[in-house]
């Protein structure tokens, strides 16, 4: 269809009829710009957020300039030297570590609800796993104090550590606090993000891939798979959103972290430090600017990370997708 | 499915109804609406209700939240409402003046007291930092040296049967197993009042790790706020950390004696704390001075006068302009109860504070921030004249 009025952006929100029997509306002219608001909104909103952080790491970013990012001190005391890189490893770190313990676990979940549990059953499932999403992260936190962290160091590390400690990454003293611990709780926490919207996508795989798959004789679990290949694209964006969760959560992490400054920590028991868990905890009683301006740049690195990892994601699901569409042409 | 519910509806009552609603509502709304004009009138009337603002410290928090709702019951139209965000928030929030007294756990250094111009430092409790630990088989009453302390948290002394440690404490059965050291990991004025110790008795520490709210931890692990730490100590045998005595006393962790320049080791409670306070209380600056060198925990270190002084004891402080006209939306009413809220805190409030387990000030301390309250002013007019 030929379209010289419009930018393109808009058109598709209007159908055809309304194109064809064009009639001054003026309520759908005022709709329309409203909604054009909002959405421009967000632009203002993350420009503003970029200025903001921007000025207010002003004295660090001149101090420092881009050793900010590569340098392993952080000396708020005595030689008033910041640098964030062991945060930004442990941050990265500690998300991967939710990742691997928590997608399996929600992909599972979402496939269990969509391909295998009865309906009334499922409900249940899925209501308690978005109960899971409400919990507050300080509940999280205590939570993790006072239960994970005492069962994890007498129930599970021992163990860990007796099968495992020719690994260096499972050797060393164990305090039941650390990286593990902090992945663990992080993976927890992105379950329900994760298994809600893995059970969406599955569920809105056409029924005609299940009955092609059945036809030519797959068995459930063959068919689960084609599901989830189909899927493929939704399964990323759900893990992204996970991920997201995962690096920007703060007072759970800090709370079980162990809040260890350090380049790498000696095994997965040891301590260390994410960048939202410093900005957490040393922002209140920051005394100096340049202090709090390394705090805020902080925040400006953690907010570029955030963006390079979904614009990254972003491009995973266009590539599958043209991946499924051009499969789809042939 | 779609069910016809006109049958069950009587069409007239339905009219009534409707005219109905459209009187009533209107009236009702405006009943409501001059209701709350006459209540707020009627409740305003007597006396002019005052609000105050503070913001800072955590660690004063009980005791000014204590004070806000007796002082409250005394004189019913002035609300104190302290928010405590911290110290380094509370000092930023005093100094660009948001709010009309702040309070911290650290006096205002030389730069912030020239932000700040024309302030007032008026110690309003004391506190103490005591080391807590976890050996199995030892309770409450391990000595420990300054040098020692430093030792451990600097990662110098790393087992408990370390000869240093043996030497001061010949009876008790030290493991040898590693110390894990725990360590506050939020920015707090119970860090700086440790780490100040520590910069004291050692010039390693001075020289290395130094004194602030956050600091570059040699060795250790980190712990958010004094259940954090406690937390991981108590689940970590053979563990040290410090935390506040409050809340060290009302969780009944143990806690060691420190021995201070008198050569005693002395045992964290109220009245050590107290003599502390009162033998650094000699040599108090001027309320309008700089503080910024105050310390009980450097008063005590050479002072060898001072007997039965636990050394790791602080003040914390509430600030206020000394001409208080800087502050904006502040008039004549609300600076003369801020006033008279302050002298009130540092008199009777602070027979409050024993029940918190906060220490109540000496004599010779009031005596000072008395002097000092009577310099605030508003327009230039001496706002106490008791």
């Amino acid at each position: 269809m030929k379209n010289f009025r419009k930018p393109a952006f808009f058109s598709n929100f209007k159908s055809k009829i309304i194109r064809n029997f064009r009639k001054p509306s003026t309520g759908d002219d005022a709709f329309k710009l409203l909604t054009a608001g909002f959405a421009s909104s967000i632009f203002i909103l993350l420009g503003l957020m970029v200025y903001e952080l921007v000025r207010g790491s002003e004295l660090s970013i001149q101090r420092f300039g881009i050793g900010f990012l590569t340098g392993t001190k952080w000396d708020p005391a005595i030689s008033q030297v910041f640098g964030v890189l062991p945060l930004i490893l442990g941050t990265l770190v500690t998300s991967a570590i939710a990742l691997l313990i928590g997608v399996p676990i929600s992909l599972g979940i979402g496939l269990a609800l969509s391909e295998y549990a009865p309906r009334r059953f499922g409900f249940v499932i899925s209501f308690l796993v978005e109960l899971l999403a409400a919990i507050p992260s300080v509940i999280y936190g205590l939570w993790g104090i006072f239960t994970l962290i005492p069962f994890l160091r007498n129930g599970v590390y021992p163990g860990l550590h007796t099968a495992l400690g020719f690994v260096p990454l499972f050797s060393g003293p164990i305090y039941g606090g650390g990286v593990l611990t902090g992945g663990i709780i992080l993976a927890i926490m992105i379950i329900p993000t994760v298994s809600a919207i893995s059970r969406d996508v599955f569920s809105a795989v056409p029924n005609a891939q299940r009955e092609a798959a059945i036809s030519l004789g797959a068995t459930k679990w063959e068919t689960a798979k084609t599901v989830v290949s189909y899927a493929r694209a939704g399964v990323i964006s759900a893990v992204i959103l996970g991920l997201g969760r995962a690096i920007g959560e703060t007072m759970a992490v800090t709370m079980v972290i162990g809040n260890k400054f350090q380049v790498l920590p000696a095994s997965l028991f040891d301590g260390w430090y994410t960048m939202a868990a410093i900005i957490a905890n040393e922002f209140t009683e920051a005394t100096y600017d340049l202090y709090v301006n390394a705090l805020v740049e902080v925040g400006l690195v953690l907010f570029f990370i955030a963006l390079i990892i979904n614009v990254l994601a972003r491009l995973i699901v266009w590539r599958s997708l043209r991946l499924v569409r051009g499969i789809a042409k042939e | 499915m779609y069910i016809d519910f006109s049958a069950f509806i009587n069409v007239k009552k339905v009219k009534i109804m409707r005219t109905l609603f459209k009187i009533v509502i209107p009236i009702v709304a405006i009943a409501i609406i001059a209701g709350s004009v006459l209540a707020y009138q009627y409740f305003q009337t007597p006396q002019q209700a005052i609000t105050i603002n503070g913001a800072g410290a955590t660690f004063p928090f009980p005791l000014m939240d204590k004070w806000a709702a007796e002082y409250h019951k005394i004189k019913p139209n002035i609300q104190i409402n302290y928010q405590s965000i911290g110290s380094g928030g509370g000092i930023r929030q005093y100094t660009v003046k948001t709010v009309d007294f702040g309070a911290t756990d650290a006096p205002l250094t030389e730069q912030q007291f020239a932000n700040a111009t024309n302030t007032l430092h008026i110690p309003e409790t004391i506190g103490g930092v005591v080391p807590t630990y976890n050996l199995p088989g030892t309770s409450s009453g391990l000595k420990f040296s300054g040098e020692v302390l430093a030792n451990i948290f600097l990662g110098k002394i790393t087992k408990w049967n370390d000869t240093q440690l043996q030497a001061l404490n010949p009876n008790a059965n030290l493991p040898s197993h590693d110390i894990l050291v725990v360590h506050r990991s939020d920015g707090s004025g119970t860090t700086y009042v440790w780490t100040n110790y520590l910069s004291d008795v050692s010039s390693q520490w001075r020289t290395t790790v130094g004194k602030s709210t956050s600091v570059n931890w040699p060795t250790g692990i980190g712990g958010k706020g004094n259940e954090g730490v406690a937390g991981i100590v108590s689940q970590n045998p053979h563990s040290i950390g410090y935390v506040e005595f409050i809340y060290a006393k009302n969780n009944n962790l143990p806690w060691g004696f420190v021995q201070n320049a008198a050569g005693q080791f002395v045992e964290p409670s109220l009245e050590t704390f107290t003599a502390a306070s009162s033998a650094a209380a000699v040599t108090l600056p001027k309320g309008d001075q700089s503080w910024s060198t105050v310390s009980i925990v450097d008063s005590l270190v050479n002072n060898t006068q001072a007997t039965g002084a636990y050394p790791i004891t602080s003040f914390t402080y509430l600030l206020a302009y000394k001409e208080l006209n800087v502050v904006p939306n502040m008039n004549q009413d609300k600076a003369k109860a801020l006033v008279q809220f302050l002298w009130w805190a540092i008199h009777d409030g602070q027979s409050y504070s024993a029940d918190l387990a906060y220490v109540p000030l000496p004599q010779q301390v009031v005596v000072n921030d008395e002097a000092t309250i009577r310099m605030i002013t508003f327009n230039g007019q001496q706002l106490y004249t008791g």
